[in-house]
């Protein structure tokens, strides 16, 4: 009998599998990262010459890796569920000491699940952009970019170690930079980019840190070690280990306090936004704290930190969602509320982690969708992005309204698209823990409701607003046929993962799981769920199709227009981190070189070749410096004596 | 006070009981590679002296050349000795060798730097007569004979000789004189500028005005201990201090004033003001090899005091030195930011990097030494790349050194561009190049030796380092190309020999460190 609370969560924890060496099809886990990061250096290093047949090749190496990616999904099928863990290794990467890390790769039912989603989801969309990027001028660089990308996350996903998960992690992180500031002639671009990566980088030196206090803890990075030792850890450092992991997670996966930067990260093209920055990379956190289950299981303050930091991210997302007039920046509210969503499961313990990776994919599917025919309407809209100028779009572009609708009722959870079998899940676990916590996650998912509602009256229905030299028009096969197959997915993967493909009994093996017992029953969440989603479309209805949509946006309530600030998140960013580095960098520098007004100057001296200014700027800083070097001299003496007297 | 007299008296009696002069035996061979280069340098005076002046470039470079490789076999030749010569003052051991390994191939990297004459259309980097007067009569004559100024060989071999002493040094005296040998020439090199003469003027003068105020610190204190000790031996400083209590103030003292003259030279905080001024004044190839070299070197010898003579006293000096790495890194990256002038970039880079480095050294372990010596390695082949591509990249001043010049660089020269962001992404430590692992050994060894909070400060420097360093590679690529672009100059085989073997060995030290690795971790131990 398992009891609420957290006390109990050794009991789901799974037992750590015995790994396989890779045989048959399982010999090739090298190629499927192999495949993508040959096509990006093909494409980046080829030149021009590369520009005709490039963007196939692209495509071709990633459509390769998805399907050896089925091929072993057949090869893990056949077999029993205590041999679906292989382990391969191609050689020593750095090995000093006592401390060993191998260019080695792990691939059992968790990271099978994640690859079959990044090759799929991505072939489907590299297919996409050959259509939506055949006017751009760099489509191969765009092609390398994307295949670096899915090269990358394969080898985070794959990684048997933290060490090699971390390159994984850079790689993605600077794919997405650099595809995020891929139309740099906007400087919006190339100032979003720039933010991901900073914002980013915070993320980073958290699991650097985690890494190093891991290999510290148990003398090695390997997963198998790491967590069949993890019970001998004392629980502090777990708890240490498992905030560091987060703030990864939370850089990664746009979760609170570091999200500001996924809603700027709109201004890469838009199969970048369903690829990378819905579908995909944005899950990396997630998967993250799922891998590293063995630590959280141990860890209950940093399990209940993930959980806080994802309700409150699900809220975050959900009302700058419900706010945004731009398409794509509302669906990126979405992400990250989604994302918060999965984050919170993953917080839940071994009631959770099955779920919030159910969800991950089926999300996966369904955003990809939703983005990619966002992408479409776009298209057809000249690049219009603000849904004040859309409006009776459903006649106009058929499939895509029909697809975009698969991906709505998916993403708000109507039975049976595929959102609905999984978020549900999720909020019934979540009852498990805390009728709040439950009750709160049924609240988001009314919100879901009211945006996802708001965005497709504004888009499809009500009365057309769009620009006057706008003739709204299909998208061709190139870009209809990949969203076909994705609503196809968004409506049906749920329904096939838990019937038919028994995904708490796959995944278990690796992250354990345990039934919730909820203090109410299934048929009640389903029901209160359903409830508060109907409830919250009807209002988003009654709103933006029934009533006429100004074009140009009312003032709106203060909590919309904090939404519309992007919640403040970057006026937090800006007060706390960026102006006080420049004032700490200004003051550095005032009291490295009192005598000038600045190095700023200086330098502007030097390029003016204004010799006389600069010879008066540079004398008798010799004697300064000086000076400050008997400074620093009865600074050491006085350290060592101090050390010495306490 | 009592400590001073105290000492004074043991002064008195050893020089009492002093031992008859010996000669010390000295074995050639160990000794190669410092003779190889140090006989060169006087081959190369002699070379200006007498080969006529047509004649001067090319034989020098084949001297200098020849030399650095045959340096480098006889280091090869000498690996694995573990021993002592010259009556116990110089150390042929693992962590020497190394250091004179790295300086050896840098060096000629930096050689290949400054031979080059062909992104300049006025002649090499170097002024063609250092007597004349900036912007006189007699300066433009001499340019316009297109005169070389072939005297920077000498130089520069006489400062190798002396970087590949200092490491080595196992005895203070030869310490200092290794110091001097090194640094002399550079001041003169850093002098040398063919272009903004005055800047690089002023940038000799300090850097050596403030070079000799530090030798000063570093001799004093060798007194001074040699006084605690009755001898400047470092293994005999050790048997002393472990033999009797250390209270005497006069070790601290003296430990401290050689710390000041050692900290000098790897331009840590608070003795990092010389950093900016002269690395932007020096011709930038002499910026490069010396950003380089001499930080390898400086902390070859940093870490034989510390280690060999005052390993007894880690106690003593561990928390002063957290505090200057500490000092060193943030100081170094949040200054840094600001930087407009991309020289002026690297060089308060370069601070930060010395104190990540510093934070191997606080481990006091051989891990930890082995940790800063490929964080030495791979910053070294790193740096001298950055500055290579600086030497390229130019508009009708010559280079083109203000960070707005280089806005969409990558547009016009991708592969330069291209180049250039590996040498940064390193420096910043982003994985899959050489300065991820140096940062990542470096790191672990601290924290294994209980610095973990030390480790923290250093993790959160090298983001904020990061950000400026992947400010350079967002201009460089996501800026569009205006008229203030600077033009990147075609150069000549050396510097394209430089450059690629600097971008090979950064990415190649990124994804197999593995044999760097295990060749450090065999040479991870100093002979006592």
């Amino acid at each position: 009998m398992i009891n609420a609370g957290a006390v109990v969560w050794a009991e789901g924890a799974p037992v750590l599998q015995e790994v396989m060496p890779a045989t048959g099809v399982f010999s090739l886990i090298w190629l499927l990262i192999a495949l993508p990061l040959f096509g990006a250096a093909v494409l980046l290093l080829g030149g021009r010459h590369t520009n005709k047949w490039g963007p196939y090749l692209g495509v071709l190496t990633v459509f390769g890796s998805a399907v050896i990616a089925v091929l072993m999904l057949l090869g893990l099928m056949a077999r029993g569920a205590e041999e679906r863990s292989i382990g391969q290794s191609l050689f020593t990467w750095v090995f000093a000491g006592r401390f060993e890390v191998n260019m080695a790769f792990q691939l059992d039912q968790l990271s099978l699940v994640f690859v079959l989603l990044i090759t799929i989801v991505g072939t489907l969309i590299h297919i996409y952009s050959l259509g939506y990027m055949s006017h751009d001028p760099d489509k191969r660089k765009f092609f390398g970019y994307l295949n670096l990308f899915v090269g990358a996350m394969l080898l985070l996903v794959l990684a048997n170690n933290y060490l090699l998960l971390y390159v994984g992690w850079e790689g993605v992180g600077l794919a997405s930079y650099l595809l995020i500031g891929f139309w740099q002639i906007k400087p919006t671009a190339a100032a979003a980019a720039k933010k991901a990566f900073i914002i980013n980088r915070v993320g980073d030196v958290g699991l650097s840190i985690a890494i190093m206090v891991i290999f510290v803890t148990f003398g090695s990075v390997t997963f198998s070690d790491v967590f069949g030792q993890a019970g001998s850890a004392n629980e502090g450092t777990l708890t240490a280990i498992g905030l560091l992991l987060l703030l990864a997670a939370a850089g990664k996966s746009a979760q609170f306090p570091l999200q500001a930067w996924l809603l700027d990260a709109m201004e890469g093209p838009t199969p970048v936004s369903a690829l990378i920055h819905a579908a995909t990379m944005v899950t990396a956190g997630v998967y993250l704290i799922a891998r590293s289950n063995a630590i959280y299981d141990r860890a209950v303050w940093a399990a209940t930190a993930v959980v806080v930091v994802g309700l409150i991210t699900i809220f975050m997302g959900a009302i700058i969602g419900s706010a945004k007039d731009d398409i794509k920046k509302s669906l990126a509210g979405s992400t990250m509320s989604q994302i918060g969503y999965m984050i919170m499961a993953v917080g839940l313990g071994p009631i959770g982690y099955v779920f919030a990776i159910f969800h991950l994919l089926t999300h996966g599917v369904f955003k990809a969708g939703l983005f990619l025919g966002a992408g479409s309407v776009m298209h057809g809209m000249k690049d219009q992005v603000n849904m004040r100028r859309y409006g009776a779009l459903r006649a106009a572009m058929v499939v895509t309204f029909v697809t975009f609708m698969a991906g709505y009722l998916a993403i708000i959870g109507i039975p049976p698209f595929s959102g609905f079998w999984s978020k549900d899940e999720i909020i019934h676990a979540a009852f498990e823990r805390s009728p709040i916590i439950g009750g709160l996650a049924i609240l988001a998912a009314g919100i879901t409701g009211f945006y996802m509602t708001r965005m497709v009256a504004m888009t499809f229905f009500g009365k057309a607003r769009w620009e006057d030299d706008v003739h709204p028009h299909e998208s061709p096969a190139v870009m209809t046929i990949p969203l076909i197959i994705l609503a196809i997915g968004s409506t049906f993967l749920g329904m096939a993962l838990l019937f038919w493909g028994n995904i708490e009994t796959w995944l278990e093996p690796v992250v354990g799981f345990a039934t919730a017992k909820s203090p109410i029953s299934t048929t009640t969440t389903i029901a209160l769920s359903l409830a508060f989603v109907i409830v919250g479309a009807v209002i988003g209805w009654i709103s933006y199709a029934r009533r006429e949509v100004p074009i140009v946006a009312p003032r709106g309530s203060w909590l919309t227009r904090a939404a519309r600030q992007d919640l403040y998140g970057d006026a937090v960013n800006e007060s706390l981190v960026v102006r006080p580095s420049f004032l700490l960098s200004r003051v550095l520098i005032w009291f490295d070189s009192r005598v000038v007004d600045g190095i700023v100057n200086g330098s502007a001296a030097i390029v003016g070749g204004s010799s006389g200014r600069l010879r008066r700027y540079q004398s008798g800083f010799a004697r300064s410096y000086a000076l400050s070097m008997v400074g620093g001299a009865v600074f050491v003496l006085l350290a060592l004596v101090l050390v010495r007297l306490s | 006070m009592t400590a001073a007299s105290m000492s004074v008296q043991a002064l008195v009696g050893r020089f009492a009981t002093d031992t008859p002069f010996e000669l010390p035996v000295i074995d050639y061979r160990l000794l190669m590679p410092i003779l190889i280069i140090l006989g060169a340098g006087v081959v190369s005076v002699v070379i200006e002296a007498f080969a006529p002046r047509r004649a001067r470039r090319p034989l020098q470079l084949i001297l200098v050349l020849g030399s650095l490789v045959a340096a480098f076999i006889a280091v090869v030749g000498l690996a694995g000795t573990q021993t002592t010569t010259a009556a116990g003052s110089i150390a042929v051991d693992g962590p020497a060798l190394v250091m004179q390994g790295a300086i050896l191939v840098i060096a000629l990297l930096g050689g290949l730097l400054m031979a080059e004459r062909m992104v300049d259309p006025s002649g090499d980097a170097f002024a063609p007569r250092a007597s004349a007067l900036p912007g006189s009569d007699d300066e433009r004559q001499f340019a316009a004979r297109g005169y070389l100024q072939t005297e920077v060989w000498p130089l520069f071999l006489f400062a190798v000789g002396g970087m590949l002493l200092f490491p080595a040094s196992n005895d203070l005296l030869i310490m200092f004189v290794a110091l001097e040998v090194m640094s002399l020439p550079l001041y003169l090199l850093a002098g040398l500028a063919r272009r903004r003469r005055l800047l690089s003027q002023e940038a000799a003068m300090k850097y050596f005005l403030l070079g000799a105020f530090s030798s000063a610190f570093f001799l004093y204190g060798a007194a001074l201990i040699y006084g605690y000790a009755g001898s400047v031996d470092l293994p005999v400083i050790a048997a002393q201090l472990s033999g009797k209590p250390s209270e005497s103030a006069i070790v601290l003292i003296g430990l401290g004033m050689l710390l000041v003259g050692l900290l000098f030279k790897i331009g840590a905080v608070p003795f990092h003001q010389w950093t900016p001024d002269v690395y932007q004044g020096a011709p930038t190839a002499v910026t490069g090899f010396m950003a380089a070299t001499v930080k390898i070197a400086a902390f070859g010898a940093l870490f034989r005091v510390l280690y060999v003579a005052f390993g007894g006293m880690r106690w003593d000096w561990a928390p002063m030195m957290w505090i200057v790495a500490i000092l060193t890194m943030l100081i170094g990256s949040i200054i840094a930011i600001t930087q407009t002038d991309i020289k002026r970039m690297l060089a308060y880079s370069s601070i930060a990097q010395a104190g990540f480095i510093l934070v191997g050294l606080i481990a006091a372990s051989p891990a930890g030494l082995a940790g800063a010596m490929f964080y030495l390695i791979a910053y070294g082949f790193t740096t001298i790349g950055a500055f290579a591509v600086i030497t390229m990249v130019r508009d009708g001043n010559g280079e083109a050194t203000h960070l707005s010049k280089w806005a969409g660089l990558g547009k016009k020269s991708p592969l330069v561009a291209t180049l250039f962001s590996v040498f940064m992404l390193s420096l910043a430590g982003i994985p899959l190049t050489s300065g991820f692992i140096g940062k990542f050994s470096v790191f672990t060894a601290a924290i294994e030796a209980g610095a973990g909070w030390l480790v923290i400060v250093a993790v959160v420097a090298s983001l904020i380092a990061a950000f400026f360093y992947v400010r350079v590679i967002v201009l460089m690529f996501f800026s569009e190309p205006n008229d203030q672009t600077a033009t990147v100059a075609i150069p000549s085989v050396f510097t394209t020999i430089a450059l690629a073997a600097a971008a090979t060995i950064t990415i190649v030290l990124g994804i197999v460190p593995q044999p760097l690795i295990e060749l450090l971790a065999n040479a991870d131990v100093f002979v006592r």
